[in-house]
């Protein structure tokens, strides 16, 4: 059906059941578990069909497009080694789903999201086994930390889950980002990201010794090795099934995972073997030491998956064909014991309601089932006969005899942990089950089969793969044989022969029971602990951080407006200023003005700025802006831009409304000036910015040399715009984009406007005014009539004038907008004219008259106007041009002749109406509705006031 | 090309006058700060372009017209101004009518901070207590079924 597509198709499945987990969960309650388990279930099953295949050293792999503008590729690829992965990754995550079912009860909170996150955690882990191309590995690593860290966060109401989920979350991406740092050096040294290939095309020198540190600090990290074993124990703070998967037999397994990967080619290259070996050894050791000092039988599972975690990695980094095969085995191993006695100490915990080893006493005898299921997974931990443990611990200590001094050195090391897992391991069987004289004998309620049934499975098959030990080896053999051999060829087998392998295997045994014992009978030795503990050095490191933040951000952002507007304008003065100063000559040359009016033009302007800057009145501030505002308007003129002229007229004098009407309510007078130093030091940056800006603009048009781009406009004006006045295409056509993005900002802006000012969603309402109270039937209408007006202080004359003008300016403005495309004009300047009609109507009549100039809502016309703009270019668009491409139509009309229509004038009345709107929304805001505020006196509305009608 | 004096003498006054206004705390003084200076940026951006005649074809040679295109920007910035003042004057207003004049206050979320820093404490400093918390006593989901 999908036959290059299985993998994918898996991986869909997986999302797919993630994503119904939570209604499953609605609907059946824990018992869903078992529905969602089917399709790791699946993968188990599917894996296991392709077993042929992988006896034979072949493969499964697949490719499909991705993005492929950046040459990523979903490449999926399983051989031997992923496909063990593949191998326990479904199948202890099938048992542990079906566990759950019976580990939760029906009222647990957040059960949906529980296994929705377990499920898409069992996927992300399925396709980084799976994955190919070190880049995908790299997404589904954090995946797998993501929901790692929602998982432990199971419960977010403790603390202790939180900090646990953190600390997690925030150690392995750590790890996780170093290691994209070195995946992207090794695959742009090798020019493809296929972990299949890279590994073909290494980098020397010091570019690969620091490539490989970057990817051993995440692999490390993942599997919490020494230096970052300390957040595994803490993520015990997950629910019992997530530890036993997730952080003991699959997820920490990703970095024990990547390293046997990557073992075959850089094993031979410095530091690889030397960092996995030292910091392996260090975490063998401690995490065999420390879960010895546990009383919490979960902890010591948690130090002991640490332990061993360092141990596989010193195996599987050694890279010999031996050593190869011990590593699977143990990791395969490690997987199905570890799970197991998770979930039995879950069900002790579920049961009894403890897990401390001095409170538990006699439950070996109530649960003899339990008991031994825990002996069986014990003992394959522990490396003893038959099961699987002993078969990979034989092989490994094989492995190390043969490995050369270095070797031999490693192998006491191995010797001495193995002795120290004995000694935990006795302990726990003992903690867990024994009965103790001072303790008294432990309650547990009854185990259900379902309950029981997975670490049953799970342990009988790490005593079956240890029976089965040949059958082991032949599937486990085309992984190690890509490795160097070393005289003749290892097999796993229960019986070599007594070789030196079995004796040290019988010694640490010995060495271990007799640790047990010894330890049993005194306790001085737990005392005997590590100086630092490295949790701790996490979190004075987080501590730190925190820390240097409140102080960076203490020092830098002091909150002050003028100050951070202080330190952008001085960083401008000093580094543009200093480049114009010291950088390469002036350009000589200068001319004084192109005519002389702009000198004064210029004059005003200069005089209008500098009074503006020190008036001490509003109003007169706000008057000397519109008059330097003006100046700019004619020096527009001047330089031959009559559009630019009419709209900045225009817009003064919008502006100059809008400041009156603010200013009529605010005091006349600027508050006093602070302090003469802080003023002092005001002016100095604005001199110093302007005289910036001055040297920029000699510069940087003394510089200019190309010749200008527009010089190609206006013959696309007329022949593609169809239009003569060059500015106006333009804006309409050929840089309509900028248009569209500019009248978005309008529409922005008006928004905020009306929500500053009516502020509450009940007086929005109010934006779109009010129609004037329509005629009692039989009244007659007299045009120029006087509605009822609300205050007194209007000109009649005004009134009535402003009525007759009214509909000419509006005609005005229409005219603006039509002929813009040829003459100057067009939308901006056409809305705003019509908006200054409005104005005018609003200043003679109050706002009723404005209502009755123009009955709608603001918002309607800016919306409209949006719509039309946008409907332009969808239009043509969709009628199979560019968007905003516009079309040139001749036709003739009765009566009125000959037509030239370009439809980037529909654009041009969208811009129409957006101006109006504005300009209709400004005064509603800042005019009809502040009047409303001043009559009904709600200027009082200050803080406490709101503050009240919160509460 | 040629850099016209007058120009550049109006652009350092307006960035001048505008700057030493934008560094006040009155929103109304900002305001006219921002108008100046969004003048002076139009009159640097219509510098960029030729002097010359209209830009329409057909009235005028084409050898001798401005150039269109700092035009076309600079028609695009005054609208965009105008939204902006409106916008800012609203602020005014607001300001004035919640606070009773229109300073920009200090940041309050950065006065804590800096308050925090003063006193050398990190953030939540009080949710964290001294020990690094057990993970492992307290959980164990449906233990008190059997309590």
């Amino acid at each position: 059906m999908f036959p290059g597509g299985r993998l994918l198709v898996l991986l869909a499945c997986y999302a797919i059941a993630a994503i119904g987990a939570p209604a499953l969960v609605r609907w059946w309650g824990p018992k869903a578990m078992y529905a969602v388990a089917a399709v790791p279930a699946a993968t188990f099953v599917w894996a296991l069909t392709r077993t042929g295949a992988m006896r034979s050293g072949g493969a499964v792999a697949e490719t499909h497009p991705w993005v492929p503008e950046l040459g990523l590729e979903i490449s999926l690829r399983m051989s031997t080694f992923p496909w063990v992965m593949v191998l326990l990754v479904s199948g202890v995550g099938a048992l542990v789903l079906a566990y759950s079912a019976h580990y939760f009860s029906s009222g647990e909170a957040g059960l949906g999201r529980f296994a929705a996150v377990f499920t898409a955690f069992a996927g992300a882990m399925f396709g980084l086994v799976v994955a190919d191309d070190l880049l995908l590995l790299y997404v589904f690593w954090e995946l797998t930390s993501v929901f790692s860290y929602l998982l432990i966060g199971h419960d977010p109401a403790r603390s202790a889950s939180r900090w646990a989920a953190m600390q997690a979350l925030l150690v392995t991406t750590l790890g996780g980002l170093a290691m994209l740092t070195g995946f992207i050096m090794l695959g742009q040294h090798a020019g493809t990201y296929r972990l299949s290939e890279v590994v073909g095309h290494l980098p020397g020198g010091a570019y690969l010794v620091i490539a490989l540190v970057l990817v051993l600090l995440g692999a490390l990290s993942k599997s919490a090795v020494f230096p970052f074993s300390f957040w595994l124990p803490s993520a015990m703070a997950a629910p019992t099934p997530v530890s036993a998967y997730l952080h003991a037999a699959a997820m920490v397994k990703a970095g024990v995972f990547l390293i046997g990967m990557l073992t075959p080619a850089l094993a031979s290259e410095a530091p690889w073997q030397q960092v996995i070996w030292t910091c392996g050894a260090v975490t063998f050791l401690f995490g065999g030491w420390t879960a010895l000092r546990q009383t919490d039988l979960k902890l010591m599972l948690a130090y002991g998956t640490v332990s061993q975690l360092g141990m596989i990695s010193i195996v599987l980094g050694t890279g010999t064909r031996t050593a190869a095969l011990a590593g699977a085995a143990l990791l395969a191993g490690h997987a199905m014991f570890k799970a197991a006695l998770f979930l039995v100490v879950g069900i002790v915990d579920k049961t009894t309601g403890t897990r401390e080893i001095y409170t538990l006493s006699g439950l070996g005898a109530r649960r003899p089932l339990l008991a031994a299921v825990a002996a069986v997974a014990v003992a394959s931990m522990i490396g003893f006969p038959p099961t699987l443990g002993f078969v990979a611990k034989e092989a490994m200590l094989a492995a190390f005899w043969d490995g050369g001094p270095w070797g031999r050195a490693m192998l006491a090391c191995l010797i001495a942990g193995a002795a120290l897992t004995v000694a935990y391991g006795l302990r726990f069987l003992w903690g867990a089950f024994a009965r103790k004289a001072d303790a008294q004998e432990t309650d547990a309620a009854p185990i259900g089969p379902g309950f029981i049934a997975a670490p049953v499975l799970l342990a009988l098959a790490g005593l079956g793969a240890g029976l089965f030990a040949p059958g082991v080896d032949e599937l486990l053999a085309p992984y190690a044989d890509g490795f160097p051999e070393a005289g003749h060829a290892y097999h796993l087998a229960l019986w070599h022969g007594l070789t030196p392998a079995l004796g040290f295997s019988a010694l640490a045994l010995a060495t271990g029971f007799g640790l047990f014992l010894a330890l049993h009978r005194t306790s001085a030795w737990r005392s005997l602990k590590l100086p630092f503990k490295s949790g701790t050095v996490y979190k004075q490191a987080i501590g730190g951080v925190d820390r240097v933040a409140v102080e960076l951000t203490g020092r830098t952002q002091r909150g002050s407006l003028p100050f951070y507007l202080g330190v952008i304008l001085v960083t401008l003065v000093v580094f543009a200023g200093g480049l114009l100063v010291f950088d390469g000559p002036w350009p000589v040359g200068i001319e004084l003005f192109d005519t002389p009016l702009q000198v004064a033009a210029g004059g005003i302007i200069v005089i209008a700025a500098i009074s503006a800057a020190v008036a001490k009145r509003r109003l007169t501030a706000m008057v000397l802006t519109g008059v330097s505002g003006y100046g700019v308007a004619t020096l527009f003129i001047f330089h031959g831009a009559p559009d630019l002229a009419l709209t900045q007229f225009l817009v003064e004098t919008v502006t100059i409304v809008m400041f009156v009407l603010v200013l009529r309510r605010l005091p006349a007078r600027f508050s006093e000036r602070p302090l003469k130093k802080v003023r002092r030091f005001r002016v100095a940056v604005g001199i110093a910015v302007g005289v910036v800006a001055s040297g920029m603009a000699y510069v940087a048009v003394s510089g200019r040399q190309a010749a200008p781009i527009s010089e190609l406009f206006p013959d696309l004006a007329v022949s593609y715009g169809g239009g003569h006045n060059i500015v106006n295409v333009i804006l309409v056509d050929i840089r309509a984009w900028d248009t569209m993005g500019e009248i978005a900002v309008l529409l922005v802006a008006a928004t905020g406007v009306a929500s500053l000012i009516f502020g509450r969603d009940r007086l929005m309402h109010r934006r779109g005014g009010s129609r004037p109270a329509p005629p009692r039937t039989g009244e007659h209408v007299k045009w120029l009539y006087r509605p009822e007006t609300d205050g007194s202080h209007q000109a009649i004359i005004l009134q009535v004038v402003t009525r007759l003008l009214f509909h000419t300016i509006v005609l005005f403005s229409i005219y603006l907008l039509f002929t813009g495309h040829n003459h100057p004009g067009g939308g901006f300047a056409g809305g705003l004219v019509a908006g200054l009609a409005l104005a005018i109507r609003y200043l003679a009549g109050g706002r009723a008259e404005l209502n009755a100039a123009a009955p709608v809502d603001a918002g309607r016309l800016l919306g409209t106007g949006l719509l039309i703009s946008v409907g332009t270019g969808a239009a043509s668009m969709l009628l199979g041009g560019e968007v905003l491409q516009s079309a040139i139509l001749d036709f003739d009309l009765p009566l009125v002749g000959h037509v030239h229509f370009v439809t980037s004038t529909f654009f041009d009345i969208g811009v129409y109406l957006i101006v109006v709107g504005l300009v209709l929304d400004i005064l509603r805001s800042l005019g009809a509705e502040i009047d409303r505020h001043q009559e009904s006196g709600e200027d009082t509305e200050t803080l406490p006031q709101l503050e009240k009608e919160a509460a | 090309m040629t850099p016209n004096l007058v120009y550049v003498i109006v652009i350092g006054v307006l960035f001048g006058a505008g700057v030493s206004l934008l560094l006040e705390r009155t929103l109304t003084r900002i305001l006219i700060g921002v108008v100046l200076i969004g003048n002076g940026v139009n009159v640097l951006i219509l510098m960029g372009g030729a002097f010359g005649t209209p830009p329409i074809v057909g009235d005028e040679p084409v050898e001798g017209m401005s150039d269109p295109l700092p035009q076309a920007m600079i028609l695009t910035a005054i609208v965009i101004t105008l939204g902006i003042t409106a916008f800012l004057l609203a602020l005014a207003y607001r300001s004035w009518q919640l606070l009773g004049h229109d300073e920009v206050q200090d940041d309050a979320e950065d006065t804590r901070i800096i308050e925090l820093a003063d006193r050398d404490e990190v953030p939540h400093a009080d949710e964290d207590d001294d020990d690094l918390p057990n993970p492992v006593y307290d959980c164990a989901p449906g233990r008190e079924a059997v309590r």
